[in-house]
């Protein structure tokens, strides 16, 4: 056996965390450790627990049972005021800026430099000069934040947690809306800081950068620790296997039923210099990936699709027909449907019971002179539910209650039931778990199969080279590039492409 | 078993905790009003006759004291036929004050007849004449005063109460159904006080100058009701249209909207109360159908009804709740937002033609001043039903909770006798209540 070293203090100790819900038992007694200048990936599907364990870190809920240890010294985090006190930042996916501020006033909004009872703006924006530089801001402390770029607003963030003195840092999927360079940066930055000696805890649903930045990582399943390893001892594999409890099969497949017929093409695509000039043509049966770095113009090349913006100039065809794209009715009436990538703000009716969720595209399916047959419409959920394997017990309870996944099966529940010809679909499986990702690509496969044209836009590059038959990579509005024979093409190969 | 009572406990707070504080403010005030009742009415004569006991008396000889009063007569009159029917005679329905009992007294104690007994009501049978009758007019005999038994009842809980607590709040009501649509879609309605007064000078203008005046003709009538009901949809639908199709903030169209109909009734009306209107147009706000229920009320509920049919089990429903929950979602779904963002303030416009119309029939008259502030009480039927303002999540049978909440506390307080300047701090600080208890109501269930 190895020799126990004897460690310094730990810098943070959760021990024993327990946190129950309403019918759910979410933590279990659930124990982490956090050394000095160390980073901790935090990995589980959507639903094990990362989230609240996170959450009682940041001090939006309280444990039920269990004790937290900082440097050694128990402490008692009650809200998100005590948490910050304590020198933990946490950074959530939806960042907690003031829009209609600048970068410098959100730095010290929570802990103003003040001389009397002024604020003291030289100093603070020298201060925030000082940390943003430090962290490679490439933009005015006094832009507005509204103005800046998702990565630009996470470094925002960082320098707000830096101006507190935080020793602990804890983000939560941080890369989710990040390009791959973007990414790079801020994987260089967290390595910074981690030499400084702050701890770092990260949640994310990507192994590779997982692997590539953290030392060790904890598996969490349904509110329970599964294992706590070292990087150098485990492999991808190993890690899904823990998370899922379950080997995923291999991604890999080829659509061998792509047609001839040509069901949405575009010409000449433009709006508002976002997208300037898009040619392209979705097959029956195929899978088009179109990927390319965020703010390259794709969600907007798949809004003009859809129907949802007009676009300035060009023309929008659908089965050799020119259509005009008055409104999104005209197109789903088409069968084009879009899957936005903004699920709370543009899909769901959070406060709403699933089953309306899911039926509000195609009411009409059951309705008879606007009056609602219900038995029809549970059936109908019923139905999909069985063959995506939504996991929920009854239809009646809010969406906002479903984890991120099944949230992603109803919208695409609702859509397949309203059967269209052509499904838009805007990152599918962001903030999905790894179970539920591979259900929603062999989902994708065999609308596919049945003869829909599909248009996958992600990020992800793994992603799109496994399902996609023909890639296009997008770059400042345009596409720059085609990939036709995807099985030899390589994730360097469209990063070129995407980045020129 | 405590945690399933526990839990099932909590989820009926939940749901229905206003429906809670309304019961428990209708058992305050039963308990604040209780008082003794004299009956005297023509169901008190009948039940008096049938009990009396006079029963074992072959062909008692009674006479009947009242009062010169319309309702005493009633009660007289009940008593005369109900004693025919059970062989009783009635020599006299006496009909005054005290002197006139007495001189019929002397009349019948001259003529000999023996009296079994003399039947009064409440206040009759305190008149000082009818003491020591054995002394005084020994001829008669020995007649007993009979009057019918009090007993004790809260004036809150009277028949008459209860359905003037109905009535009254029918038109507040009737446009809090327009105006949950429209709060459901994330908007707000403060036209509705003002359609009010619009509506009523419409209608009354329409029939003084076209319908015919006081002769006007049933058909006649409704034609006017009808048209004054499109246009005041039609104003509504303008709002709707600014909102939907222009993105106006509906605060501020519908505050346009207000001054504008506000502002055109004093133009209709000059300024001054129309009353030239048939009895006939009465029915719709003072008439009565079976069991003596107003036909405002009827109509109250039967408005009702369909609204939580419409709401609950139509695609107009889930519309209305998905446009307010998320209006983008909605119309990335393919909802047209529009259509149903005019829908509801269409209709929020006819409910308050409606509204108008039932309150000119109820006045007998149209002015330019009725509906005054009405918007306020018509929202806080809506929050208080607790439906939110943000949009998205209530129900209509929570806003007639809401509204009889309003009616139930309006009544107490004039039950009670506080003036109506002290009526209306109370009402506001209720109104915080209800809304404070609604509010720790969802975070004790988080």
């Amino acid at each position: 056996m190895e020799e126990e070293i004897v460690r310094p203090i730990k810098l943070l100790k959760m021990a024993r965390i327990v946190k129950t819900f309403p019918g759910v038992k979410a933590l279990r007694g659930v124990n982490l450790e956090l050394a000095k200048g160390e980073m901790l990936a935090l990995l589980g599907e959507n639903g094990a627990g990362k989230s609240t364990l996170i959450k009682i870190l940041a001090g939006a809920f309280n444990q039920d049972e269990g004790e937290i240890c900082l440097n050694g010294k128990p402490i008692k985090i009650k809200s998100p005021a005590d948490s910050r006190n304590l020198g933990i930042a946490v950074i959530h996916q939806e960042f907690a800026l003031v829009q209609g501020l600048s970068a410098c006033e959100n730095i010290f909004l929570a802990n103003p430099l003040q001389q009397l009872f002024f604020i003291h703006k030289k100093r603070e924006f020298k201060k925030a000069a000082e940390i943003l530089n430090k962290l490679g801001a490439d933009f005015n402390p006094l832009t507005l934040c509204k103005y800046l770029s998702v990565a630009q607003l996470q470094i925002v963030e960082i320098a707000k947690a830096l101006s507190e003195k935080a020793a602990i840092l804890v983000l939560d999927e941080p890369t989710a809306a990040l390009t791959p360079r973007e990414a790079e940066r801020l994987f260089a930055l967290l390595d910074q800081l981690k030499k400084e000696g702050m701890g770092i805890i990260y949640v994310s649903h990507r192994l590779e950068e997982v692997f590539k930045i953290s030392d060790r990582m904890q598996v969490l399943r349904d509110g329970s620790e599964v294992v706590t390893v070292a990087k150098e001892n485990t492999t991808q594999q190993e890690i899904i296997h823990w998370m899922v409890g379950r080997e995923l099969p291999p991604n890999s497949f080829h659509n061998k039923c792509v047609g001839k017929k040509v069901i949405l093409s575009a010409v000449g695509l433009e709006k508002n210099r976002k997208v300037k000039g898009v040619n392209l043509e979705i097959l029956e049966g195929e899978i088009l990936g179109l990927t390319g770095l965020v703010g390259s113009g794709r969600t907007e090349v798949a809004r003009l699709l859809a129907g949802v913006d007009i676009p300035d100039r060009g023309e929008i065809r659908f089965e050799g027909e020119v259509i005009k794209m008055r409104s999104v009715r005209c197109g789903i009436n088409k069968g084009i449907f879009l899957l936005t990538e903004d699920r709370k703000n543009l899909g769901l009716f959070l406060g709403r019971p699933v089953i309306e969720n899911f039926s509000i595209a195609a009411l009409f399916h059951f309705t008879f002179l606007g009056i609602l047959n219900k038995l029809a419409e549970l059936n109908a959920f019923y139905s999909h539910r069985k063959s995506m394997a939504i996991k929920l017990s009854d239809p009646q309870v809010r969406i906002g209650s479903l984890s991120g996944g099944n949230q992603q099966k109803v919208l695409l529940a609702r859509w397949l039931e309203r059967k269209g010809k052509v499904y838009l679909l805007d990152e599918p499986t962001r903030g999905v778990d790894v179970g539920a990702k591979e259900e929603i690509h062999s989902l994708l496969r065999k609308l596919a199969q049945e003869g829909n044209a599909i248009l996958l836009i992600s990020s992800e590059l793994p992603e799109v080279l496994a399902i996609s038959d023909r890639i296009l990579v997008m770059h400042e509005g345009q596409i720059k590039g085609e990939i036709t024979n995807v099985s030899q093409a390589t994730q360097e190969q469209i990063m070129e492409l995407a980045m020129q | 078993m405590k945690i399933i009572l526990h839990k099932n406990l909590m989820s009926l707070l939940q749901n229905q905790g206003m429906l809670i504080v309304l019961l428990l403010l209708g058992l305050f005030l039963s308990f604040a009003t209780l008082a003794d009742q004299v009956p005297n009415d023509a169901e008190a004569g009948t039940v008096l006759v049938k009990t009396w006991p006079m029963n074992k008396v072959p062909n008692p000889v009674v006479i009947v004291v009242i009062r010169d009063l319309d309702e005493d007569l009633l009660f007289a009159n009940a008593v005369v036929k109900q004693s025919l029917v059970l062989d009783g005679i009635v020599v006299e329905i006496v009909r005054g004050n005290p002197s006139d009992a007495r001189s019929c007294l002397e009349k019948l104690a001259n003529q000999g007849i023996k009296l079994d007994a003399i039947v009064c009501n409440h206040y009759t049978a305190g008149w000082s004449v009818f003491d020591r009758l054995n002394e005084k007019f020994p001829a008669l005999g020995n007649p007993i005063i009979i009057e019918p038994a009090s007993y004790r009842w809260p004036n809150f809980l009277k028949r008459d109460n209860l359905v003037n607590i109905m009535n009254q709040i029918a038109v507040i009501a009737i446009l809090a159904v327009g105006m949950t649509f429209v709060i459901l879609t994330g908007g707000i309605d403060l036209s509705v006080g003002a359609l009010i007064a619009f509506s009523s000078v419409l209608v009354a203008r329409l029939i003084r100058d076209y319908g015919g005046g006081v002769e006007a003709q049933v058909p006649a009538l409704i034609l006017c009701c009808i048209t004054t009901i499109i246009v005041c949809a039609m104003m509504g639908a303008f709002s709707g249209i600014m909102v939907a199709c222009f993105s106006i903030p509906s605060f501020i169209t519908t505050l346009a909207m207000m001054l504008i109909a506000g502002g055109t009734a004093y133009l209709i009306s000059e300024g001054q109360s129309i009353d030239r209107i048939p009895e006939q147009f009465m029915w719709l706000g003072r008439g009565t159908t079976f069991f003596r229920i107003p036909i405002a009320v009827v109509l109250t509920g039967s408005i009702y009804l369909l609204a939580h049919l419409a709401m609950t089990q139509t695609i107009f429903g889930r519309y209305v709740y998905a446009v307010g929950g998320n209006c983008e979602a909605a119309r990335l779904s393919g909802v047209s937002v529009v259509t149903v963002l005019i829908l509801v303030y269409t209709l929020s416009g006819a409910f308050a033609g409606l509204g108008g119309i039932i309150m000119a029939s109820q006045l007998k008259s149209g002015a330019p001043t009725y509906g005054h502030m009405y918007e306020l009480y018509v929202i806080a039927a809506v929050v208080v039903g607790g439906t939110s303002l943000a949009g998205g999540e209530g129900k209509i049978t929570g806003t007639l909770v809401g509204a009889l909440i309003l009616a139930v506390i309006q009544n107490g307080m004039n039950l009670l006798g506080f003036d109506s300047n002290t009526q209306k701090c109370i009402l506001g600080a209720l109104l915080l209540l209800a809304i404070l208890l609604d509010k720790l109501k969802g975070r004790i269930a988080r």
